[in-house]
């Protein structure tokens, strides 16, 4: 169908710029507005038009379900798994100044880890949620 | 002028608040809550509030009207009965209304910078954010590093909901639902 | 003069109350879920208004120093929100559910046909 091939060029031109606006909120959440929250939903947002314009089997073969899951786990452990470096460290949980030679340092460098695993943990809770409502409608 | 934006902002989403609540069709009540939104952010960008606009529009105005719209597309799409308002609940919206608004007499006035929220932490947090963390963004020296904790049950919050969603929602591949 | 000082806590208190009484009034539970949003932004609204100092700029540091707005209220609002969505989606999932158990989302007939069975 006609109205077809519009929608397909437009979502090949525009989801490759999405990922990027995505990846760019999230790390100059320091310099502006942004961080993982915002990152993270607009990420997914990527891949939900993906899937209104392809096809939700499409984006499962791309984004398969159960690797979504374990990234839904994976950036939980990226926020704790920094406290707990700083507990080993020396500092108590989540002190980011022990985690480099200079506190200010490693402020930046704790801020930008913790922003990481919320901005994973974000965009796949929000596909997981977008797979489990779209996929409920099938048989 | 930041004056006549605030009134005339505010007003349009009490407007539709109360057509969202009157109209019976529910994809309209969806759109409309999206719409909401998306005044809202307006508005928050106006109140100074960048970060939580850019949320707003990203969470309430994208993600929430998606989810609403998948919940229609598997449940309804009207409000059955014709929407007769039922006068026990207009009376207890009306008295909490009067109770709040009776408490608000108290409130500082919008804007007043000698309110007493701007006078125990945040004065700390606005000097010491550039030199103890060196992050332009206060909001997010504050949201990962002061309030770090906040953040971290938060973060699990998403989780557990993500959790949920998949033991109420997954369907295994040729099994009937759990 | 009092009046304008406190024209946005009462709209706030008008949002919220429209979204009450659209959560307690209505039979359908998706308009239920509609309202309850409304009040979770209404609060936002509350609790960000307290935020702003007049003649403030965004929380975001900027050469030669400016007067910025409270920062504190943007990070408790910034959860909210996020918290916010995750409700909704676990109370539309919870919907769905209870459409496919009992072929209907308006809570009177729920209530109906359990109290028969």
């Amino acid at each position: 169908m006609n109205s077809n091939i519009v929608l397909r060029a437009v979502a090949k031109l525009f989801i490759p710029f999405i990922m990027l606006f995505a990846l760019y909120v999230q790390f100059h959440g320091d310099y502006g507005p942004g961080g993982g929250f915002q990152a993270g939903v607009i990420f997914a947002a990527g891949f939900i038009l993906h899937a209104l314009i392809y096809g939700l089997e499409e984006t499962q073969k791309v984004a398969k379900p159960s690797t979504v899951e374990i990234f839904v786990a994976l950036g939980v452990l990226i926020y704790a798994g920094t406290g707990v470096v700083s507990l080993l460290k020396g500092g108590t949980f989540l002190d980011y100044g022990v985690l480099e030679h200079d506190p200010v340092h490693g402020q930046h460098l704790g801020i930008l880890l913790v922003e990481l695993g919320v901005g994973i943990t974000v965009a796949s809770v929000m596909m997981t949620i977008f797979y489990g409502f779209a996929g409920r409608g099938r048989s | 002028m930041v004056e006549l934006i605030n009134v005339v902002l505010l007003a349009l989403m009490a407007i539709m608040a109360m057509r969202i609540a009157h109209v019976r069709s529910l994809f309209v009540s969806v759109m409309m809550a999206g719409i909401f939104s998306l005044l809202s952010a307006a508005m928050f960008t106006v109140l100074d509030a960048v970060d939580v606009a850019f949320t707003e529009a990203a969470v309430g105005a994208g993600m929430s009207t998606v989810l609403f719209l998948g919940a229609l597309g598997l449940t309804t799409k009207e409000e059955k009965k014709a929407s007769a308002p039922s006068w026990g609940a207009l009376l207890l919206v009306v008295l909490t209304g009067a109770a709040l608004v009776y408490g608000t007499m108290d409130l500082p006035h919008y804007g007043d910078p000698a309110a007493p929220i701007h006078h125990h932490t945040a004065p700390r947090f606005i000097e010491e954010s550039p030199k103890e963390i060196g992050v332009p963004n206060m909001v997010t020296s504050v949201l990962a590093s002061y309030r770090g904790y906040d953040t971290l049950g938060e973060t699990t919050v998403i989780f557990t909901a993500g959790l949920g969603v998949i033991l109420i929602l997954r369907r295994r591949n040729k099994e009937e639902d759990v | 003069m009092e009046w304008p000082g406190l024209y946005n806590y009462w709209i706030v208190i008008i949002l919220m109350m429209t979204g009450f009484y659209t959560a307690i009034s209505r039979n359908n539970l998706i308009k239920k879920i509609i309202g309850l949003n409304i009040f979770a932004t209404s609060v936002l609204f509350l609790y960000i208004t307290m935020g702003k100092v007049r003649g403030g700029t965004a929380p975001i540091v900027v050469e030669g120093g400016a007067i910025y707005s409270n920062p504190l209220p943007h990070v408790l609002m910034l959860t909210a929100i996020v918290v916010g969505v995750a409700t909704t989606a676990l109370a539309l999932a919870l919907v769905v559910r209870i459409n496919e158990a009992y072929g209907t989302i308006e809570e009177d007939e729920i209530i109906v046909q359990d109290q028969e069975s």
